[in-house]
């Protein structure tokens, strides 16, 4: 038997009570009913439910992920042709011409597909290809740092940790880099890589913390990374309201002051007119930020499936019971994980105020990407190149939201329910294998009932 | 009832689980279903109750065709199950235990328990078992559960009774009496279906036994066959059943066990106190039922045990309370109880499980990084050298059948330079092929000097491997016996008998020399 056969001596009994685990005469001091051999609380807990759901939702294919974006765009066009006035319009006297009411349908959703090419690709309403290329260098500009928060989410995911503390981490690193930046007088690009790696050690340290008192104590990641967040906010609030701290001088708005332009990451318009010798060439917005995060991209994809610690990490991920006896220190793991997690989310904080928003910021820098970052993460199966694709395909998202908005006056929110609905679809993928009627992996073919059987003969 | 199986047929995908099984069972019969893990045998079980549906095939009881669309419907029509895990709510009295599922109520919805209560003690009087209806199921020893497992049976009828591995979990003695309750039942003219995969029970409760193998049935033998014909039956091939070994060489004592005790997180001793040494070029086999400290015990030899007193030295060098990377360090090769949770990750290749618990150095990685081409050629040399079934060595591990798993944990942990080696149940839930691969294997690092400690709850392994037996009740260490001491005496122990108390009690003449350390 090189095979199991399955379902062979493994059946769950449906209908059944629970399995109790055979104890036999309970040895002394051991609890009865609990089985032996039951891990003491406060070493590795046992892999969380949660966490079968997460590799479920983490081992479905391409073509899982591909078929959920197609159902929530299918969702989405539902959504904009109900709202559509036009279509509400003919709607009213669909009976006396039907035509009427599908031609509605089709321009409402070929012009909201439209604008959203057109906010996120190629604009071909500009002049030149300069301008008409604009638009996807703001997608790319959107899906920079959340590229950067979705690969450490997905870092953490791969050790079976539930980072959501993206918006915390973005916050400390967000400060951090803005303090560097207003702070130290350096020479231009090393003051902003500076800024940068005080941004990575900001996200790391709030990120480790996690780590730190989940290896201590236990407690659970998503406790503290969503407490943890409170703090961070809170914390740079006070620090924003606190003249001397992070609030511009000589004013008493919770706000700081703009970041030092040798610390602003240079755009590609930057480098495109140096290059054309001082003639501004465009107004592009995407800055080196991306270039970071194609390299931390590539650092994640060498870390989890080249290293010795990816290794250890994936591990952990998988069987945390299996990787402590095979000698890995679980804990540090956790620790270390964590470290790297908050660093590359850290990325997407010094992206926020090197390079997004330079004009000083407030409590809002986060933008929302610390939990967008979960769902890019979801998205690309927590795969280093499938993060930065699902990044890309969200930073689209949002680019074209407002030219959708502009365009066709559907409200951007269209653009979230869509987010939100990929992600939905993602996570369930017997959903997406119902309406496509795919058949399950690893699944049997369905049996057919017998209705009649066999005369027996005798 | 008779109980007919004609030309069942399962198939799982292109696997056929079930191939066309015939299968009779009169009233007033045990039937063995003898097969190996895996054979097909409990697909077969549960399409009989009902769990999945037989592509081909019907089922019949006394000549009328059933059609079972789960379990509720097989009990209905008298089929009763006993699993080898007990589906009882530990926290439930045995009554309610047994009323659950079809719960009698009085007026206004209560529960009717003294119904339930009256029928345990009539079903408890008939067969003379001891069960109190009012006794918390997790108060009970498993014996005891399991008995409750067939008076809930019973309590609905049950004509046709199927027992899946009923004796895994029990003591040599529990065994005899459970024995006892099917040849009562068989009296009574139940018809019995004991599925199993261990040949002495067969032959000695079995009126036919039907062998199984790879989902077909192979023939039926009688109970007078001998093991060889039986296991020759179930494998294919002749097999030898007995481990060839020559008698130990022991040297030194090279781990050294004082006063060592496991303390659990309800703070109470799960290992108390044991004392033990092993030496060089020897076997010492850990006896014992499931659950009386052995786990624990290997996990504090290598330092899985976060609570631990006393002291384990090996070599002369103190281990106890270092990190397991350490102790692994030291030369301590360790197969686990439960290698899908604790030996192995189900998600990684063969070669990724090989190189699990050596990621932290040379030879698989330099400078931080994977040697991936290392990796591979040490794979390929491995699953040629333990003979691992499996497409490549990219197979995730959890596709392999459980004795290629076993046999992956197995490579990983002898192909470095050991000091120890320490085997926790090395051959549960693996085919007896592989199993007689397994023991060869560990008899020949025994061989090589290596000091060996191998769990097992089955007196047939114990017996097998050990050159010493140490049999563990309770936490403790009951004594320490020969290898050669009779298996009623090592019974006995398993029970918590001392070593010159149970030989009394079998025979007074048996030498308990060299039990005492």
């Amino acid at each position: 038997m090189s095979e199991k056969i399955p379902g062979e001596d493994q059946l769950p009994t449906p209908g059944q009570v629970l399995p109790l685990a055979p104890e036999p005469q309970s040895a002394q001091g051991v609890e009865p009913g609990q089985a032996s051999g039951t891990k003491p609380a406060d070493e590795v807990p046992p892999p969380p439910a949660a966490n079968r759901v997460m590799r479920e939702i983490l081992s479905s294919n391409w073509l899982m992920t591909l078929l959920a974006i197609v159902l929530a765009l299918v969702v989405a066009s539902i959504l904009i042709v109900v709202t559509d006035e036009n279509v509400q319009k003919a709607a009213g006297y669909f009976f006396a011409r039907p035509a009427d009411t599908f031609q509605a349908i089709g321009r409402s959703i070929g012009g909201a597909y439209y604008s959203l090419f057109q906010g996120a690709v190629y604009n071909f309403a500009r002049p030149g290809f300069v301008n008409g290329i604009k638009p996807l260098t703001e997608t790319l500009a959107f899906a920079a740092p959340l590229i950067a928060a979705g690969l450490g989410v997905a870092v953490a995911f791969r050790v079976g940790l539930f980072n959501i503390g993206g918006r915390g981490q973005i916050l400390i690193a967000a400060a951090v880099a803005g303090w560097i930046s207003w702070s130290f007088p350096l020479p231009p690009f090393i003051h902003m890589l500076v800024a940068v790696v005080g941004a990575l050690i900001g996200g790391a340290v709030w990120g480790g913390l996690v780590g730190f008192i989940k290896a201590r104590t236990g407690a659970h990641e998503v406790i503290l990374t969503i407490m943890l967040n409170y703090v961070a906010l809170y914390l740079i609030q006070f620090l924003l309201k606190t003249p001397g701290a992070l609030q511009a001088p000589g004013t008493s708005n919770p706000k700081t002051p703009p970041t030092d332009p040798s610390a602003v990451m240079p755009t590609l318009s930057d480098l495109l007119t140096l290059l054309n010798g001082g003639t501004q060439v465009g107004s592009f917005r995407l800055n080196v930020g991306f270039i970071l995060v194609i390299l931390a991209t590539m650092f994640v994809a060498w870390l989890l499936n080249r290293s010795s610690t990816g290794f250890r990490f994936r591990a952990v991920g998988e069987n945390p019971h299996a990787a402590r006896v095979a000698g890995i220190d679980v804990k540090w793991v956790f620790v270390l994980a964590m470290i790297i997690s908050g660093a590359l989310v850290g990325l997407a904080g010094s992206i926020q105020v090197l390079g997004t928003n330079t004009s000083g910021f407030g409590d809002g820098i986060d933008a929302g990407i610390g939990f967008d970052a979960i769902t890019v993460a979801l998205l690309g199966r927590s795969r280093p190149w499938g993060v930065f694709f699902s990044g890309i395909l969200f930073g689209a998202l949002k680019a074209g939201g407002y030219s959708i908005q502009a365009g066709e006056g559907i409200p951007i929110d269209i653009v979230v329910v869509v987010q939100s609905v990929i992600v939905l679809f993602i996570a369930a993928p017997p959903l997406v294998r119902a309406v496509f009627r795919l058949p399950a992996p690893g699944s049997k073919p369905k049996a057919r009932r017998p209705r009649l059987t066999a005369e027996v003969t005798r | 009832m008779k109980l007919e199986l004609q030309g069942i047929t399962k198939r799982f995908g292109s696997l056929v689980a079930n191939d066309h099984i015939d299968l009779v069972v009169e009233p007033g019969e045990i039937h063995c279903l003898l097969g190996e893990n895996g054979a097909g045998k409990s697909t077969l079980m549960n399409v009989l109750y009902g769990l999945y549906q037989a592509d081909e095939g019907s089922i019949l009881l006394d000549d009328a065709v059933q059609h079972f669309s789960g379990p509720g419907d097989a009990m209905a029509a008298g089929i009763g199950m006993v699993h080898q895990h007990f589906m009882l709510i530990p926290v439930f009295t045995v009554a309610e235990n047994v009323m659950l599922g079809h719960e009698q109520t009085r007026a206004g919805g209560l529960l009717d328990l003294a119904a339930a209560r009256a029928k345990v003690r009539e079903i408890s009087a008939r067969f003379g078992f001891d069960v109190d209806p009012d006794a918390r199921i997790e108060d009970l020893p498993v014996g005891v559960q399991q008995r409750v497992e067939i008076i809930k049976a019973l309590s609905r009828d049950a004509k046709v009774l199927v027992f899946d591995e009923p004796t895994a979990v029990l003591t040599p003695q529990e065994t005899d009496e459970l024995m006892a309750i099917m040849r009562q039942l068989k009296q009574s003219g139940t018809a019995i279906v004991f599925i199993t995969h261990k040949l002495r029970e067969v032959r000695e409760v079995a009126d036919r036994i039907t062998v199984v193998r790879l989902g077909k049935v192979v023939g039926e033998a009688s109970p007078t066959a001998s093991n060889s014909e039986l296991a020759a039956m179930m494998v294919g091939r002749s097999v030898s059943l007995t481990v060839e070994k020559t008698p130990a060489d022991p040297g030194e004592a090279a781990l050294v066990v004082r006063d060592l005790s496991v303390i659990d997180p309800q703070n109470q001793y799960v290992v108390s106190h044991v004392d033990f040494e092993v030496r060089r070029g020897e076997i010492l086999a850990i006896a014992g039922v499931q659950g009386n400290g052995q786990t624990e015990l290997t996990e504090a030899l290598l330092g899985l045990q976060p609570r631990t007193e006393g002291s384990v030295t090996l070599d002369g060098v103190e281990i106890a309370g270092l990190a397991p990377r350490r102790i692994l360090d030291a030369g301590v090769g360790f197969v686990p109880e439960d290698r899908g949770e604790d030996g192995l990750v189900g998600e990684f290749t063969i070669s990724e499980n090989l190189m699990l618990d050596r990621s932290n150095g040379a030879p698989f990685v330099r400078g931080g990084a994977v040697q991936k081409a290392v990796l591979d050629a040490f794979a390929e040399e491995k699953v040629r050298e333990f003979d691992i079934r499996a497409q490549g060595i990219g197979t995730a591990v959890g596709r392999l059948s459980g004795g290629n798993q076993q046999k992956v944990v197995l490579a990983r942990e002898l192909s470095r330079e050991l000091r120890l080696f320490v085997a926790a149940q090395p051959t549960r839930g693996v085919d007896v092929g592989s199993i007689e691969f397994i023991h060869k294997r560990i008899v020949a690092t025994r061989d090589q000097g290596v000091p060996i400690i191998v769990v097992s709850t089955e007196l047939d392994e114990v017996v097998a491997l050990a050159d010493r037996i140490a049999v563990m009740y309770r936490g403790g260490i009951v004594g320490i016996v020969p290898a050669d001491t009779p298996r009623d005496v090592l019974g006995l122990m398993m029970a918590g008998e001392s070593p010159e108390s149970a030989g009394a009690a079998v025979a007074p003449a048996v030498t308990t020399t060299g039990a005492a350390q």
